[in-house]
């Protein structure tokens, strides 16, 4: 007899009759916020902003120009890109050199990192990263540089359960809402957490 | 090795540290004026309650059916998974997971599971250092093997969720061999819509729109993080808090720490006297049943509580925690009731009714009480009662009865009483 066994004999004798009753779940909390695609927009906005993170609202003709002066104002000389990230958002690039992120190389804590993302949520002020197209790997975004994500508009969800709904479980998920604290009661910033985030939000 | 003392005694020490109390008192101040902004600007908290508890009733109802419906999840998805029937098994597993992979050094963030089945001294044991990374203590960059805990389990995907503040089980994400998970048996919920209640009631519970960092990680992806992934599942006492129809509640428990927060008697002791990785009104109920209330420091368990029920109120998932420490304390009773020589409790319950169930008997243990109380009375309070009886006075003053009782009163009128 295998522990696997062993345990599960016990979680049966332990429920007895009562093992694989019904249990219905009310799924009558928000789905939605029941707001325009603007209004959801404009809470995503206000609450990444409420987090302390730099963000900003383009037009998709601005972006590469934004994307630009982004960089252009931290003194960024090399950025390191995941693979399909769009080549139209670098476009506007002028003396950056831009380096494919290659797995197995030891990320340089200085590097500033660009991303695109899985999805958003207005009502968290959160950004989810999924290893997808222009995303990258895990470690891309755990230096401790800066990280500028893109978000398209439309990849907004309301709250949490819509975001839930529209990623796939399988992708390695990362959920980043607010700078990363340090535990205990001060609150004040990780001494060792990732890179400082700027998000752009790209109008479709 | 001595005992653990009972939650009274092991309360002095951090009762007597004014800077403590003072340190405890402004946490938990701060964390519930947080909590309580952050669940305030839910319209739905509670039905996000309803769902929450529905799910992990639904989930313990069903648990072996939905422990294997994970494993075989995880198991598709590349991973592989080990059962652990106590703490010294599910250490030796990790043990030998690690020493395995060849880690000379793990990076492992602090999780109370990790406490619990006392994985640093394991892994030190057999030459395997470890890094409990966190506030004070950066990542180790070299680290190819990594060991967490986690929040949540999804059965019907194999997905491992990790919700946190700092960030350090996502770092423990890209380690290249292997990442090996620990999790306490019902730490898994059925589906993955069940996530969407959780994510906000934990994350809300703590203060938060959303924890600032959640992870989640579903077996091996090719070229992203580590080469395997291990998953194991702990009993060590779960499956026997399972079996009390009423204490299986506590098993609802998914970690967000608000109950601390809100409790009187935590917010004066700290996490010290309960003596287990879970303090507080939920350590309280989990911990004897657990461990078993063999032991007198977790029998005390269940009386370290006023039974306000600020606890029950806040709860994510709707623990009725007082109702559980009744049932506890009551367990505790019955299990001490066949000693040959009896608790100093039951000593005096069979002697009070003894007395109480005669008039004569009572009259006379009246008269003989007042006197004796008026004897130790000192401005009209008795500041302490002598021998065992002192332990009620240490905490309290008892006023003197009066000189007549009602009962003399009453026939001094000239009536039958």
């Amino acid at each position: 007899m295998t522990s696997r066994d062993r345990v599960l004999g016990r979680i049966r004798d332990a429920l007895g009759p009562a093992r694989g009753t019904p249990v219905a779940v009310p799924r009558d909390y928000r789905r939605h916020l029941g707001a325009g695609r603007a209004d959801v927009l404009a809470l995503f906005l206000e609450r990444v902003a409420g987090h302390g993170t730099p963000v900003r609202h383009v037009g998709a003709d601005e972006l590469a120009t934004a994307l630009a002066a982004a960089l252009w104002s931290r003194d960024v000389k090399r950025i390191i890109v995941p693979p399909g990230l769009p080549s139209g958002w670098l476009a506007e690039l002028d003396g950056v050199e831009i380096a494919p992120d290659a797995p197995g190389t030891a990320p340089d804590a200085a590097d500033t990192v660009v991303t695109g993302c899985a999805a958003a949520v207005a009502e968290t002020g959160t950004i989810v990263l999924d290893g997808g197209r222009g995303q990258g790997r895990r470690a891309l975004t755990l230096r401790p540089g800066l990280h500028l994500c893109v978000v398209h508009a439309d990849q907004i969800a309301g709250t949490v359960p819509e975001a839930v709904a529209r990623l796939l479980p399988s992708r390695p998920q990362t959920w980043l809402t607010g700078p990363a604290v340090a535990p205990g009661p001060s609150r004040a910033p990780s001494p060792h957490g990732p890179s400082a985030l700027e998000v752009l939000v790209v109008e479709d | 090795m001595t005992p653990r003392p009972k939650f009274a005694a092991a309360a002095r020490p951090a009762l007597a540290d004014t800077a403590l109390r003072r340190a405890l008192a402004d946490t938990a101040a701060d964390a519930r004026a947080r909590r309580a902004a952050a669940v305030a600007e839910l319209p739905d908290w509670p039905a996000l309650r309803a769902a929450g508890r529905a799910v992990k009733d639904r989930t313990l109802l069903n648990l072996d059916a939905c422990l294997e419906r994970l494993e075989r999840a995880v198991v598709d998805a590349g991973g592989t998974v080990h059962w652990a029937e106590n703490a010294a098994q599910a250490a030796r597993t990790v043990v030998r997971l690690a020493a395995a992979a060849g880690a000379g050094e793990v990076a492992a963030p602090a999780a109370s599971v990790l406490e619990e089945i006392g994985l640093d001294g394991a892994l030190t044991a057999a030459g395997i250092a470890v890094h409990r990374t966190g506030a004070d203590a950066e990542f180790p960059a070299g680290a190819r093997v990594a060991v967490t805990g986690v929040d949540l389990m999804v059965a019907e995907t194999g997905t491992m969720v990790a919700l946190e503040r700092a960030g350090d089980v996502r770092r423990c994400l890209t380690v290249p061999d292997a990442l090996i998970t620990v999790a306490g048996l019902e730490q898994v919920v059925p589906d993955r819509a069940d996530l969407e209640v959780l994510l906000q009631s934990v994350s809300r519970s703590a203060g938060e729109r959303l924890a600032p960092v959640v992870s989640a990680w579903t077996g091996v992806v090719a070229g992203d993080g580590p080469a395997a992934f291990h998953l194991v599942l702990v009993d060590n006492g779960r499956t026997r808090a399972l079996a009390d129809e009423v204490g299986r509640a506590a098993l609802r428990c998914v970690g967000c720490d608000a109950c601390l927060h809100v409790c009187p008697v935590y917010e004066r002791t700290g996490p010290e006297p309960y003596g287990a990785p879970h303090a507080g009104p939920i350590g309280a109920i989990r911990t004897p049943q657990l461990r078993g209330v063999a032991s007198a420091a977790n029998a005390s368990l269940p009386f370290a509580s006023t039974l306000c029920g600020a606890c029950a109120d806040v709860c994510p998932v709707e623990i009725d925690i007082p109702e559980v420490l009744v049932r506890l304390r009551g367990k505790v009773v019955d299990a001490r009731r066949g000693r040959p020589v009896p608790t100093p409790e039951l000593a005096m319950m069979r002697a009070a009714a003894w007395t109480l169930t005669d008039p004569h008997r009572y009259e006379a243990a009246l008269r003989g009480g007042t006197r004796w109380a008026r004897l130790l009375a000192r401005g009209g309070r008795i500041r302490r009662l002598p021998g065992r009886l002192g332990v009620w006075t240490d905490a309290r003053d008892l006023p003197v009865p009066p000189a007549r009782s009602f009962r003399v009163w009453w026939r001094d009128r000239g009536e039958r009483p």
